[in-house]
């Protein structure tokens, strides 16, 4: 039989090549520039469609633990703080602090029923928020905390001005990334949060330990996110303000998931696409070529493409919802008819 | 002012946003009793509602007008709210929850979401509109001023404690609303049916109750309450805003949560609680922590009590 790439690794092809193109375009782009929202989207949506799409546990506070990577990785690597451990180091410590960070929440409150859960997770997105901003002896308030180390690896240091650099490497890490969830995907332990995302009762009674299964869905995820927050926070050199990790990422990537394909891995990078393609590209170029034409602006709130933001996100929700309830990639694996 | 005195002014405060927010409390509970849906959207249901007393108050020049004619005023505002916030739960209900009846719980909520999120960029078009009560439409995002019309004055005269009409006007609102509601949850002909369709949907379908219809209305009942609601609170706090709904909505479910989701008087314990709750941290934690106090409760209520304060096994619903 003949290997046919599947559609992951055609999306990832796609992607190592997209930077080539800037070669053929009249002025510069900065088209990789712009995609590393995606990559970075693309992780935590991936995160998120552990706990959500896996394990059927909705969880609305996931930008908390994206910031508590974030947090945790300024700490231990900004020159500002005794630790000082650089780069890869800080970036693998991100993992067990948000698997650690995701057990604290996820111990209590695991047990509750699904719209409690969510919620309890949408109040400790809000809580980490404010305690971010006000505990500003630690984590500099409004101001974020800056700068931190950029990457390196074998002598090439990667500064702000490598697009290319830095595009090869998140698109590195996301390739980890999907890489290690796949592999979770078809464990055993994938296996169980399907199973318990089905039917969690009948879970039980077949010996799977409820408890501990969504833990570890709740856990990873956090952990994903976390990185995902570490990842940011390199690229932008900065965690930049509280608020950047508010309800509106953690809706964000709900929609990536649930537009793209809840509990599919391909589903997810497509929603990513789309989604932050919408919102950080679309969007921010139509405002910018608006404005050129002297439209826009404070003048008229209708004709900032910026302040369609949540309408579209809304709108991709309940459509997604109502039309494609399993995503314009669903998963390929059997779903009971609900 | 004495320490007694900064205490009974801060509960005055608190009180009088508790009822306000019990009001919200109650839509979030009703449908919450009804469909199991946490409806994300009526804290959206409700900024909107302020909105719509802030054009009518631009609209019609209330500003100008002489000062008992605006308590007429202040009545055309709330029943437009409310008639209008009313409707718009119940077209959110129509388009967005209906048709996801037999759909997951969780499909629902996303549903309710993204209801919210277009609530919001609503609110946010709205303030842009050129009035001169929105500034003019520059600014869109910005909080807007909203007219001081009950008038100001203490009615304890010359004590240092301060109870001020806006006050009184919360309570006279407010509590016949209340009043009024449990009545018809509990003698009318509607509220059995509300009650029978909350217990076992099924079943009330086949004695004959239009469950969509009975639906359809407790989402305009509670949207009306909010839209009630609304205008209360424009008129006591005096600034609105479009994302406000996000902040009133968690303020107002936690409430619920509280006092046990699906019970009327705990809808109302929860928001006199969470009321003074807000009022007491304002003034001895500090301000910049009181939405972390708030959602802390939230969070240990879901955790140690999940059926509130009034809540029991055999609860009542709706």
């Amino acid at each position: 039989m003949r290997w046919r790439p599947g559609p992951i690794v055609c999306i990832l092809g796609i992607a190592a090549v997209l930077p080539l193109i800037e070669l053929f375009l009249p002025q510069p782009a900065h088209v990789s520039e712009a995609v590393r929202g995606v990559f970075l989207y693309a992780i935590l949506a991936l995160g998120l469609n552990v706990v959500t799409g896996y394990a059927g546990l909705l969880n609305l506070g996931i930008a908390a633990f994206m910031a508590i990577g974030a947090y945790a990785f300024a700490i231990l690597t900004c020159e500002i703080y005794p630790f000082q451990i650089g780069f890869w180091p800080g970036l693998l410590l991100t993992l067990p602090v948000g698997a650690l960070a995701g057990f604290l929440l996820g111990a209590p409150t695991l047990r509750l029923r699904g719209d409690y859960l969510a919620i309890v997770t949408l109040g400790f997105g809000e809580i980490v928020q404010d305690v971010l901003k006000n505990l500003d002896v630690v984590t500099k308030g409004t101001q974020g905390i800056n700068p931190v180390p950029a990457p390196s690896l074998g002598g090439t240091m990667w500064t702000a001005e490598d697009e290319y650099k830095w595009y090869y490497l998140l698109l590195a890490l996301l390739i980890v990334v999907i890489l290690a969830i796949r592999n979770l995907e078809r464990s055993r332990l994938g296996r169980a949060w399907f199973s318990i995302r089905e039917d969690e009762l009948a879970s039980r009674s077949m010996g799977i330990r409820v408890e501990r299964i969504k833990m570890l869905a709740f856990s990873a995820a956090a952990a994903i996110a976390a990185f995902a927050g570490g990842l940011s926070t390199s690229v932008l050199s900065s965690t930049g303000e509280p608020s950047n990790y508010d309800f509106q990422v953690s809706i964000l990537a709900l929609c990536i998931v649930i537009v793209g394909g809840i509990g599919s891995i391909v589903g997810v990078l497509v929603g990513a696409l789309v989604m932050i393609g919408l919102n950080s590209i679309v969007l921010v170029k139509a405002t910018a070529v608006l404005e050129t034409m002297g439209i826009g602006g404070q003048s008229n709130v209708l004709l900032s493409p910026n302040n369609w933001k949540y309408l579209i996100f809304g709108l991709a929700l309940v459509l997604a919802v109502r039309l494609k309830p399993h995503g314009l990639v669903p998963p390929r694996i059997e779903r009971r008819a609900t | 002012m004495q320490d007694y005195e900064v205490f009974l002014q801060q509960l005055i405060t608190g009180l009088s946003n508790g009822m306000i927010i019990a009001l919200v409390a109650l839509g979030y509970t009703m449908v919450y009793g009804i469909i199991e849906l946490i409806n994300f959207a009526h804290g959206d249901v409700f900024m909107l509602g302020a909105f719509l007393a802030l054009t009518l108050l631009g609209a019609l020049g209330m500003e100008a007008w002489p000062s008992h004619w605006q308590l007429a005023g202040v009545a055309i505002m709330l029943l437009a709210s409310a008639g209008f916030c009313g409707c718009l739960n119940w077209s959110l209900d129509r388009v967005a929850y209906r048709p996801l009846r037999r759909a997951s719980k969780l499909s629902l909520l996303v549903s309710a979401i993204g209801c919210s999120f277009i609530c919001t960029n609503l609110g946010l078009f709205w303030g842009g509109m050129p009035m001169e009560v929105f500034a003019g439409g520059v600014a869109a995002a910005a909080p807007k001023d909203f007219p001081q019309l009950i008038p100001q004055f203490n009615i304890l005269g010359e004590s240092a404690i301060r109870i001020v009409p806006a006050d009184v006007a919360v309570l006279v609102v407010t509590v016949p609303l209340m009043i009024a509601l449990v009545y018809l949850v509990k003698r009318t002909r509607l509220g059995r049916a509300m009650r029978a369709v909350a217990q076992d949907a099924t079943a009330a379908a086949l004695m004959g109750i239009p469950v969509d219809r009975v639906i359809g209305i407790t989402f305009f009942i509670g949207g009306a309450l909010g839209g009630f609601a609304s205008v209360v609170y424009a008129l006591y706090n005096n600034t609105i805003g479009f994302q406000m709904g996000y902040r009133a909505g968690m303020d107002a479910f936690t409430a619920a949560v509280l006092g046990g989701i699906g019970s009327l008087p705990g809808a109302v314990l929860g928001g006199l609680t969470i009321g003074c709750v807000r009022a007491m941290s304002d003034q001895y934690v500090e301000t910049r922590w009181t939405n972390t106090i708030v959602f802390g409760i939230l969070i240990l209520i879901l955790i140690f009590r999940p059926s509130g304060l009034l809540g029991s096994t055999r609860r009542e619903k709706v």
